[in-house]
């Protein structure tokens, strides 16, 4: 094999590779990316029903139900919009009502976002920064109530 | 007084990094011994100055000095005494003091062991490493200094974050930053090559040993880490794709490609340009991750503050780090000459698409990452890119890698026979095959975890097949290999062991598709299955901790009647930091784990519980134990090469040095 076809061997792997790679991330890009929203904004841009999304805001006061076996029920507002949610699994520790919450999962057809996972921030002073995004742009938010620079935790629960 | 003393020690290692950074590299460019021999001295000094400034602050939290507003804001005087010696680095100001702690180490060992490197590439490592300790000097002290005082001290602090009080983190960060920021060195080594313009053969002898260093603590760092989060968190993940996880996989790819190049330049003189690239892309995702963690940019467990300054601030450092060298790369990087020539079909050739693998996947994982954060700065939409993009992109990139590793262990160098090699790995083939086959007949299950697993069987085996041929070669009896054991470098079972190690976590990865899961109440006395175990919860009961009261439920786990393990899941409060995290009970059966978490009791008495089964789930991290022990037994080979070193050395001598 002459030196030139040698080259020509190794780069085209690397181009093969490069293109499988490049393939892959713009169809992985295209299937697997979750836009987040709050409840006034998931009520304006009306996804399609099925898409996996994640839903952030407050817990609605007096809004949580427990429904038997580690299923549970409660509503995120911004304050503005209401948004029902229903989940199957543990509560993060920190889940409280009046607290922020993002949850993730998908819009049914009936207006109830059917959650698969559920995160709360790991800290009572702490808001989850696309929690306070969300309420900064409805207007309601308070800067009293935003995180003082202190460290905080994420904790997840995820149901199957 | 001490926390003063330690506030002024860092100021002069900020002094002393820049006469590092101007005075050796200025020997070095005029030729002046004296003004080269400086650096190593002037790194240990610094190295003196880092490490007292260090121990004021641990000093200070030791002792619970709340005039610091960094003591005040993370520690409590009830905290235990491990917890106050960890606490100093979980949190931002304390953490950098680990990262320039870190850096003056490795500047102070590359002063200390490389006596026997040429003068100006040592000068020059230790000047460019001390650009990058004056840079994050700087950082701290204009911009987070753990020294500052508070003027009115309260009695009590703020207590630690209750997710990073455990022991595994007192262990992780250390080793994490050991490796990452370890991969300072090789950067510096490569710039250095770049301005002394000497980069062969001797490089990556003297480079190879201190990225294996770096790789082997990466490696240990990240699996603790994900060790520490599937216990802490909770919910049994070990692994989230979250940005800041993949911060320290980015380098870890990246350092594992060098460690691969490094041997293919110093063997064979080739793929100089590619090494000197790879080692400054290693050390430039640490700087990316850095940023991603420290700025602000992200908000997870591990980002403590967002100001932005800091944000500003370490943007700069990264881009005058990453931009310089990039640009020193590309002036210099036109005059190498092209070393040994291969075929495709060869170690090289092996070598060089395991490295295309390596990169390309590391790439997937940064567009990943970068992306979320690209669109919100660009449009302000906000998305989440996780776990589904990662195995759509990351996993398909790697599983020929796990296939192609047995492979290029057995091809020669320079000119291989894929058929040849293909024989050697008969067994480890029939082995893989006979693994997947019988656990598809006889468990079942997803496809996918059955074809892994055969795949993983065929890397452990297949990585010792290189060993055993040498051993038994020309088929020598049993006693003879004995004999041939210790005749053989350890560097040749430290890659297989490396090798092996990763088919071990492969294996532990692909047995989770075997696992088991369950979400219930139960009322004490109440028995749950979960896979071949059935789990009683005997009580619930309360203590008091140190710095906490917990909740606790008492659980025996039998099988067939017999006790096999008891474990006692917990919920912790807090009360100082008015948190509470759940300390999930783990029982090691074998390789597999029951692993249970509890939240908190409802109304009606019953305790929600999270139970999972995890068969050979521990090998996760065992793989990576193994493959850090690889490292180090690799490692431990080369003192042997220091001689050879010299060698070279003296011949390069002979001839005139290159033009400067």
């Amino acid at each position: 094999m002459t030196r030139k076809q040698r080259r020509l061997v190794l780069i085209s792997c690397g181009l093969a590779v490069i293109g499988l790679a490049v393939g892959l991330v713009l169809f992985a890009l295209r299937d697997n990316i979750v836009f987040f929203y709050g409840p006034s904004e998931l009520a304006q841009k009306a996804p399609s029903p099925g898409a996996r999304l994640r839903l952030g805001g407050l817990v609605k006061q007096g809004s949580l139900q427990r429904e038997g076996d580690a299923s549970v029920r409660f509503t995120v507002t911004d304050l503005k919009q209401d948004v029902p949610v229903t989940y199957v699994g543990l509560l993060p520790d920190l889940f409280r009502e009046g607290q922020g919450v993002v949850a993730e999962g998908t819009l049914g057809a009936d207006h109830v976002f059917r959650a698969d996972s559920v995160l709360a921030k790991h800290d009572e002073r702490y808001m989850p920064r696309e929690v306070a995004d969300a309420l900064k742009k409805q207007g309601v938010w308070r800067e009293g109530a935003a995180p003082t620079g202190a460290q905080d935790g994420a904790q997840a629960a995820t149901a199957k | 007084m001490i926390v003063e003393t330690g506030h002024y020690a860092l100021v002069l290692a900020l002094a002393l990094a820049l006469v590092n950074s101007v005075l050796p590299i200025w020997g070095a460019a005029v030729g002046d011994r004296r003004l080269m021999s400086i650096a190593p001295s002037v790194a240990l000094a610094s190295f003196g100055f880092i490490a007292y400034s260090y121990f004021a602050l641990t000093y200070a939290h030791v002792t619970s000095d709340f005039s610091l507003v960094n003591v005040v804001e993370n520690s409590h005087s009830l905290k235990p005494l491990i917890y106050k010696i960890s606490g100093v680095w979980g949190n931002h100001e304390g953490s950098m003091m680990l990262w320039v702690l870190v850096l003056a180490i490795f500047a102070a060992a590359v002063a200390l062991l490389s006596s026997n490197m040429p003068a100006d590439l040592r000068a020059n490592t230790l000047a460019v490493q001390s650009w990058i300790s004056a840079a994050f000097l700087l950082f701290i002290l204009l911009t987070s200094n753990p020294f500052a005082r508070i003027a009115n001290p309260p009695i009590e602090g703020n207590d630690l974050n209750p997710l990073l009080q455990d022991p595994g983190l007192a262990i992780h960060p250390p080793l994490l930053y050991l490796g990452y920021v370890g991969l300072s060195i090789t950067y510096s080594f490569a710039a250095a090559a770049l301005i002394t313009g000497r980069i062969d053969a001797v490089f990556a002898r003297f480079v190879r040993p201190w990225t294996l260093i770096a790789w082997t603590c990466l490696t240990l760092g990240i699996a603790m880490g994900s060790y520490w989060a599937y216990y802490t968190l909770g919910w049994g993940g070990f692994w989230f794709w979250d940005p800041v996880e993949n911060a320290s996989l980015m380098p870890w790819l990246a350092a594992t490609a060098l460690i691969h190049c490094t041997l293919v330049m110093e063997k064979r003189e080739a793929l100089k340009i590619w090494t000197i690239f790879l080692s400054i892309l290693a050390f430039s995702l640490s700087l990316i991750g850095t940023f991603l963690v420290r700025s602000g940019v992200l908000t997870s467990v591990h980002t403590f503050a967002s100001d932005p300054l800091r944000g500003v601030f370490i943007l700069v450092i990264l881009v005058l780090f990453i931009g310089g060298s990039l640009a020193l790369f590309a002036a210099r990087a036109g005059g190498l000459k092209p070393g040994g020539l291969f075929a495709p079909i060869s170690r090289e050739g092996a070598l060089v698409l395991n490295n295309l693998l390596l990169t390309t996947s590391c790439a997937t994982v940064l567009v990943g990452t970068l992306y979320p954060l690209a669109l919100e700065a660009l449009t302000g939409e906000k998305i989440s890119v996780g776990a589904p993009f990662f195995n759509l992109t990351f996993v398909p990139l790697f599983i020929p890698l796990f296939i192609l590793m047995p492979i290029g262990q057995s091809l020669a160098w320079k000119r291989g026979d894929l058929l040849a090699a293909a024989q050697r790995l008969t067994f480890a083939i029939g082995c893989g095959l006979i693994v997947a086959l019988a656990l598809a007949a006889w468990r079942g299950g997803p496809v996918l975890s059955v074809i892994l697993s055969g795949l993983a069987a065929y890397v452990i085996i297949g990585s010792f097949a290189d060993v055993a041929r040498r051993l038994f070669a020309g088929g020598a009896s049993f006693a003879a290999a004995g004999r041939r054991l210790f005749g053989l470098p350890r560097q040749a079972f430290g890659s297989a062991f490396a090798h092996a190690g990763i088919g071990v976590t492969l294996l532990g990865l692909a047995a989770t598709g075997w696992g088991a899961e369950r979400i219930t109440s139960m009322r004490p006395g109440e028995t749950v299955e979960i896979g071949p175990y059935q789990l009683t919860l005997e009580d619930v009961s309360k203590r008091q901790g140190p710095n906490y009261a917990e909740i606790f439920g008492r659980t025996t786990i039998r099988s067939g009647g017999v006790v096999k393990a008891a474990i006692e899941p917990a919920m912790r409060a807090y009360p100082s930091r008015k948190t509470s995290r759940s300390e999930a009970g783990i029982a090691t059966l074998g390789f597999g784990q029951v692993y249970m978490s509890i939240a908190e009791v409802a109304p009606d008495g019953k305790l929600d519980a999270r139970i999972y089964w995890k068969p050979l789930v521990a090998l996760i991290w065992l793989g990576a134990l193994i493959m850090a022990f690889g490292g180090a037994l690799s490692l431990s080979d080369m003192r042997l090469r220091v001689g050879v070193g010299r060698r070279a050395r003296k011949s390069a001598a002979a001839s005139p040095l290159p033009a400067e």
